[in-house]
């Protein structure tokens, strides 16, 4: 008799994600075409995306600042090993972004730019989807692409690696 | 054993949030820090509990640490419990005498997901799981062999219910309330027999935190802390066919060795998510007709997952501090069917 | 104040990519019997069990340990079930240790384990909320960016983190437990291997591992009456910072510095690259090993990867790391923290047989987790302190 050495079972939930306050009125500028940026009352820093909380002074970040769509590349990776949950499809670069006017890079993806060039200090512009398309949503950002710009100095942004 | 007391609690409870649970976690945990009067940089030890699975998301917890000012950094740790054995891990630690305080929090939302299906991935994955039991429906075994058992009726279950609800008029954090009619809840229809969905513990979402200090420092901040005489916590076998279910040893072991029947108890808080439970753990705490049970309104009255253990250690210490005992037990929960509990007799000055 | 507390016992399963031969309760009782027999006690001898694991989404099942209960003794008994990210197996040796120094139990358990094949440790990780966007696939697209910052800020030489990779590949071959063994392992073979987030490589990489790690922690009683040798406990230490703000040093975290700074005074160790012979450090990805060297303090901030390049990391060196083949080689994620403590237990106790350093005396465990945020390690030693 042949023993039983696994089984499947299939595991199915369903949940309702509630983004919360602070996450909300981000989301909204972001259909709208504008993100906005959260700053600390304590340390002035200002966050993007807005996450509610200042995680270093733990007080509610409630002040809004818009900041621009365009920034440094602080650091990146080029991704290579595909994942089921992945927006995108390997190899592409995953670029750390310092917007112009916040005060902490976050994640997004480099396209229009040949993988081989993507480096530390290149200045992006994010490329947003159709105006149809905008929704309260960071699919609303689809990628960003290189600026022809000078790169930023190192001095800039190394406080962010 | 160094004396430890409880000097502050907080907690925020809500059938269903629209914050999420940073922005519900971040005033609570603020409220506990600045009503104990010990400042931030003190704390000597932070300890949450919190469950990934309530959230839909790996590493839920994490970003709670934001909602905590964890910088500089601190030290700090996380149990997959409720918050009543993230407080037993702090009070171990201030046992060891590396830490003389420690704040505890915990959080849960029990509204995104349908609360009873994703407890069914508590169980055996290989055997039970995938027969998809929630809990209610498990809590409803345990109903029925209960009554079956001590010839009890769904009468006093309905007492229960009764009883809770009207103390939990007086209680601002509890999400059901009011005066309930004996009779008119006997003529609800079952949601799993015998349990009717005034037995169930209603779907919460919420936050608790409190601060803990050891020796003479409690005294300095608090004019009444509430000291922890005993705590002491432990499970049963998980397979329902494998432990008595119409007792909870695990309860009587844990009281029994918390001390509870060293000194008179004017009250307890007991951790019941249904109804008949209160009955057995009553039972096993050996807690006479002569004592309280929940005055708060108790898990029936509001029951935010992850965080209602450490609730009711609160509850009870704050009903200390206001005066209104000198001493009492309260106990936590977790694990289908009562599978494992903790105890902790807390006592005034 | 606070009791001594010794390791007494320890036991590992054979890790590999499936388990298919054991079921959750088997994995675990594979290691908690091992780690009885070598302490010569039964499971009635043990009187509390702290179980640690990862997101439970890698296997499934939410809160396992409940199910888990008897098949590791712990009916009638406390459990405590830790989960601090990928430290946790750190936090669950320091829990278990705190639990005999605070008084209160003579004999603890602990384990720490994950059977990853049963669910999706990639999806588990990347599993999002739908208004964000999936971008980051899995830890090593969350590192990599973090190891370029490391080398422009170092200057460190691009091939430090192959250097690495081979010395723990060849240590890997000596350790009976071991999941990925690469015999006649290369600078070369690692050099070729696909990179999967620039600048990691395939074979600077972690495997996912199924398998659990016991350890068994008995106060100065127990341990005077055990059979083996006891490693003494000199010292644990946790800090966490959060995961991301502004002008966070994920690099060299800040956290990861006061850890080391409290563990050392703690064990009254002023000049750790002297007074340690020999460690245990979570390295993941190879190149975390220069990293934690600068962070921990065995090297000044910007030097780490010289230690690598000198050979005082290998088995033969004068700080030998990661004798076992470390994370590289084995990632049960819950367990690799907690192996990290019993593999630097092993050395003290003179029970890693050809990964054996000589003459070791004192040695640390070290454990990270979570966005470089969250750091659990200890020092043991074959005296009291």
């Amino acid at each position: 008799m042949e023993l039983v050495k696994s089984i499947v079972t299939p595991v199915v939930l369903d949940y309702e994600y509630v983004t919360g306050r602070a996450q909300s009125r981000f989301l909204r500028g972001i259909a709208e075409g504008r993100i906005l940026g959260q700053r600390c009352v304590e340390c002035r820093r200002v966050y993007v995306p807005a996450r509610g909380a200042c995680p270093r002074c733990a007080v509610a970040t409630e002040e809004e600042v818009q900041v621009a769509d365009r920034g440094t590349v602080t650091t990146f990776c080029i991704v290579r090993v595909p994942s089921e949950n992945l927006s995108f499809t390997p190899p592409y670069a995953c670029v750390a972004v310092l917007l112009d006017g916040a005060n902490i890079p976050f994640n997004h993806v480099m396209q229009e730019c040949p993988l081989e060039n993507v480096r530390m200090g290149m200045r992006v512009q994010a490329v947003w989807a159709d105006k149809k398309d905008l929704g309260p949503s960071m699919q609303s950002i689809r990628y960003f692409k290189p600026l022809a710009e000078p790169d930023a100095e190192y001095d800039s942004y190394k406080e962010h690696l | 054993m160094r004396d430890v007391a409880i000097v502050s609690f907080a907690q925020s409870t809500k059938a269903r949030e629209l914050r999420n649970e940073i922005e519900i976690l971040m005033p609570v945990v603020r409220e506990a820090v600045s009503a104990s009067r010990l400042p931030r940089s003190e704390i000597g030890f932070t300890c949450s509990g919190s469950s990934d699975y309530l959230q839909g998301q790996s590493f839920a917890f994490v970003g709670a640490l934001d909602a905590v000012g964890a910088w500089p950094p601190i030290r700090e740790s996380h149990v997959e419990m409720d918050g009543a054995w993230a407080l037993y891990e702090a009070w171990i630690k201030i046992q060891t005498g590396d830490v003389d305080s420690a704040l505890v929090y915990s959080f849960g939302k029990s509204s995104p997901g349908d609360i009873a299906e994703v407890l069914a991935l508590q169980l055996d994955p290989y055997t039970v799981t995938p027969l998809w039991p929630d809990a209610d429906s498990l809590a409803a075994i345990q109903a029925r062999a209960f009554l079956e058992a001590t010839g009890k009726s769904e009468r006093e279950l309905a007492e229960v219910v009764a009883r809770s609800r009207r103390n939990a008029i007086a209680n601002p954090h509890a999400v059901v309330s009011g005066e309930f009619d004996v009779e008119k809840l006997l003529l609800e229809p079952y949601v799993s027999s015998p349990l009717r969905a005034h037995d169930l513990p209603p779907v919460t979402d919420g936050a608790s935190a409190l601060v803990l200090v050891a020796g003479e420092r409690a005294r300095q901040l608090c004019s009444r802390p509430v000291w922890i005489r005993g705590i002491d916590h432990r499970i049963e076998p998980q397979s329902l066919g494998a432990r008595p279910l119409v007792r909870s040893e695990s309860t009587e072991i844990a009281g029994q060795k918390a001390g509870v029947h060293k000194g008179k108890v004017d009250f307890a808080e007991l951790h019941a998510p249904y109804s008949h439970q209160e009955l057995i753990l009553r039972a096993a705490l050996g807690l006479g007709d002569g004592v309280e049970i929940n005055p708060s309104g108790g898990a029936l009255a509001s029951h935010p997952l992850m965080a209602a253990g450490l609730v009711r250690i609160g509850e009870a210490a704050i009903r200390i501090m206001a005066g209104h005992g000198n001493r009492a037990v309260a106990h936590a929960t977790q694990g289908p069917c009562l599978q494992q509990n903790l105890v902790c007799v807390l006592e005034g000055d | 104040m606070g009791e001594h507390s010794a390791v007494i016992g320890i036991g590992q399963t054979k890790y590999d990519a499936k388990r298919i031969d054991v079921s959750m309760p088997g994995l675990v009782r594979e290691a908690a019997q091992a780690a009885l027999a070598d302490a010569d006690l039964s499971w009635k001898d043990i009187d509390a069990v702290v179980v640690g694991k990862a997101p439970d989404m890698f296997e499934g099942v939410m809160m396992p340990e409940l199910f888990l209960a008897d098949s590791l003794g712990a009916a009638g008994k406390p459990l405590i079930r830790v989960h601090t990210a990928g430290s946790v197996g750190g936090s669950t040796g320091i829990v278990a240790s705190s639990l005999v120094e605070a008084g209160t139990f003579e004999r603890v358990l602990c384990v720490a384990f994950e059977k990853q094949s049963e669910s999706n440790a990639m999806w588990a990780l990347t599993v999002s909320t739908p208004f964000s966007v999936a971008v980051v696939a899995g830890a090593g697209g969350y590192f990599a960016p973090l190891i370029r910052a490391y080398m422009r800020r170092s200057g460190a030489p691009e091939d430090t983190g192959i250097r690495v990779a081979v010395k723990d590949r060849q240590n890997a071959l000596k350790n009976p437990y071991a999941h990925v063994k690469l015999p006649g392992v290369s600078f070369e073979q690692v050099m070729a291997s696909p990179m999967l987030w620039d600048p990691i490589r395939y074979l600077e990489t972690c495997p996912s591992s199924d398998g659990a790690c016991a350890m068994i922690f008995g106060s100065e009683r127990a341990a005077r009456k055990s059979p083996g040798k006891p490693a003494w406990v000199h010292a644990t230490a946790m800090r966490s910072e959060p995961t991301m703000f502004a002008g966070r040093d994920q690099v060299n975290p800040l956290a990861g510095r006061m850890n080391a700074k409290d563990l050392y005074a703690k064990a009254g160790i002023t000049n750790p690259r002297q007074e340690i012979d020999c460690a245990e450090i979570y390295v993941p990805f190879s190149w975390f090993e220069p990293m934690w060297m600068e962070t921990m303090g065995f090297a000044e901030e910007g030097q780490g990867w010289r230690m690598t390049y000198e050979g005082a990391t290998a088995l033969d060196g004068d700080l030998p790391v990661n004798m076992s083949g470390g994370v590289l080689s084995s990632n049960p994620i819950g367990a690799s923290g907690l192996i990290r403590f019993a593999e630097a237990a092993m050395q003290v106790r003179g029970q890693a047989g050809e990964h054996q350093v000589d003459g070791v005396h004192k040695a640390l465990g070290h454990a990270y987790g979570g966005g470089s945020q969250y750091f659990s390690t200890y020092i043991v030693a074959d005296h009291r302190a």
